[in-house]
């Protein structure tokens, strides 16, 4: 950014008082430009073009029209996958969330000194955050076989990887005064983080904790494209088999499940702040 | 002296049996769902099969990594970029609306509701039947992937978007009204000026989040990283899966880095 202002001189006011001061120039153009370029180069590589949506769009709603009007009497076969999805995505956002503890406390600049340490764990919990679930679950289902299990390990690796960052930035910003004092009063490094540092984060963390289990559920609809069960599993198949109305009624389902939890999360988040 | 704590302590609220009661009620709700937890037929032992993967990860194959062509990783990433880019924008293009429309400062509260509602219905559908609805518009390719990632960017980009309009603070516009200004000045320096920093800061947050996301799109054919990575895992080629995740671990890094700190710049000011 120096070298910007090399290139455009800042602008040289005059104050009243005589005094020269200099106003840099706006970085807007400069940043509009790198934008500009980008899309440009985008709009190459992905091939866009606004007259196909415009002349095919209608296509789109063809799937969708034919999911409507939903079949009904697919409804009975749902259930079965749509408890197994939720029971998918408790456990493993449960083991996600408990395994994410100690290594959010493990990364947490306030509570280890040690330089190293602290690298190492950052390193490896964003490794982790960036191996796509898909991938997780793909490799999961080679291990345990397809079958649900394998979902409940993708969810929880998921889960582990966001809510240990999500928890590390909650203990960075915690209010140290009360956990010096207990230091300072002979107590142990578990034992204050217990009574000073705990209370302060569990809220938060809870809350971090029933967000990623209401995403848990959405995603574990994707995971049974690659077998590792739940509601994915007959969704790819009757998408497979073209059956368009029992996919709607699989979406209906979906949607009404994914309402109720956000509504008992949000409900549960609030009691707890 | 010890008498007053004690009595501070009795004046503490007895939760305990709400503590209780929310501890069982977990317990039981994991007990009910460990009972889906089951294992298929594996190809062999699963600690072998896992051994065999993480080694063939560890040993990535260079000549795909290094690979400058088409069928190369690092066209493949230039081209998941150039997805999640475009596809954030026009994600974006079709929030500012949407956002707009749902934000319960702006329009009274049952048309907000309607909007919302539309909005989680979006988000609900999973992307890769976004995926095959899109080839039917475009034919496979990346085209298709793009505007599927526009669609399920809506979802959390009109959301940040909704509580930014909401936050506005009114109290600017009705002194830049008492100063006269003019119905365009009033949305250029009042409002553009305090939605643009949260705008931009979620928009760079998404783009991080699609380029993850990109590999489900491979799923279906609409262009990316995902297919070649998907082909690759299902045919057990873990070098080549290895050389794939390794280019991907390293792009996401990086443009995590970045994106974390422009957002820090857009937030301090």
């Amino acid at each position: 950014m120096e070298l910007y202002d090399k290139i455009f001189k800042p602008k040289k006011l005059t104050l009243a008082n005589g005094k020269i001061i200099e106003e840099k120039r706006s970085r807007t153009p400069f940043i509009l430009l790198l934008l500009l370029i980008a899309t440009v180069v985008s709009v190459r590589i992905t091939g866009f073009s606004l007259a196909t949506v415009i002349k095919r769009g209608n296509q789109f709603f063809v799937i969708l029209g034919q999911m409507f009007p939903p079949n009904t009497g697919y409804i009975g076969n749902i259930w079965g996958p749509l408890l197994d999805t939720i029971k998918m995505s408790l456990l493993g956002s449960f083991i996600g969330g408990v395994l994410a503890i100690p290594f959010a406390i493990a990364s947490s600049s306030n509570l280890i000194k040690n330089r190293i340490v602290l690298s190492i764990v950052r390193v490896f919990l964003s490794i982790v955050r960036t191996i796509p679930t898909l991938v997780a679950a793909l490799i999961a289902t080679y291990i345990w076989g397809l079958g649900t299990m394998a979902g409940t390990a993708a969810i929880a690796v998921f889960t582990f990887a966001y809510v240990g960052k999500q928890l590390y930035e909650l203990i960075e910003t915690v209010d140290m005064g009360a956990y010096e004092a207990m230091e300072a009063m002979g107590a142990g490094k578990v034992y204050a983080f217990m009574t000073a540092v705990q209370p302060q984060v569990l809220p938060a963390y809870l809350s971090v904790c029933l967000f990623c289990l209401e995403g848990n559920v959405r995603y574990a609809a994707i995971l049974g494209y690659v077998g590792a069960g739940g509601l994915g599993l007959i969704l790819n198949e009757k998408i497979g088999w073209r059956e368009y109305d029992s996919v709607g009624m699989i979406l209906i389902i979906l949607f009404g499940t994914v309402l109720v939890m956000e509504a008992l999360s949000h409900f549960i988040r609030k009691k707890l702040t | 002296m010890k008498k007053e704590i004690e009595k501070m302590y009795e004046q503490e609220p007895k939760t305990w049996y709400a503590k209780l009661l929310a501890a069982f009620l977990v317990a039981a709700l994991l007990a009910w769902s460990m009972s889906a937890v089951q294992t298929g037929k594996t190809g062999g032992d699963g600690l072998s099969v896992a051994a065999k993967i993480i080694s063939g990860i560890f040993h990535p194959d260079t000549e795909l990594l290094f690979d400058f062509t088409t069928s190369g990783v690092a066209y493949l990433l230039l081209e998941t970029m150039c997805i999640a880019f475009l596809g954030t924008i026009v994600g974006a293009v079709l929030s500012v609306p949407l956002s707009f429309l749902s934000a319960t400062n702006l329009v009274p509260k049952p048309i907000a509701l309607i909007f919302r509602t539309f909005i989680m219905a979006i988000r609900t559908i999973p992307a890769f039947v976004y995926g095959l609805m899109f080839i039917r518009v475009t034919g496979p390719g990346p085209f298709a992937g793009l505007l599927t990632m526009s669609l399920c960017s809506i979802g959390m980009v009109s959301k940040m978007f909704i509580e930014s309009i909401e936050d506005l603070d009114i109290k600017i516009l009705e002194s830049l009204d008492a100063a006269g200004c003019t119905m365009f000045q009033k949305i250029r320096y009042g409002i553009l000026s305090q939605l643009f920093p949260d705008f931009m800061s979620t928009l760079i947050y998404r783009f991080d989040m699609n380029l993850r996301d990109a590999t489900v799109l491979g799923l279906v054919g609409a262009g990316g990283i995902g297919a070649p990575l998907i082909f690759a895992m299902s045919a057990y080629k873990w070098n080549q899966v290895g050389a794939i995740l390794a280019g991907l671990i390293v792009l996401i890094l990086i443009i995590e880095v970045i994106s974390t700190k422009i957002r820090v710049k857009l937030t301090r000011g």
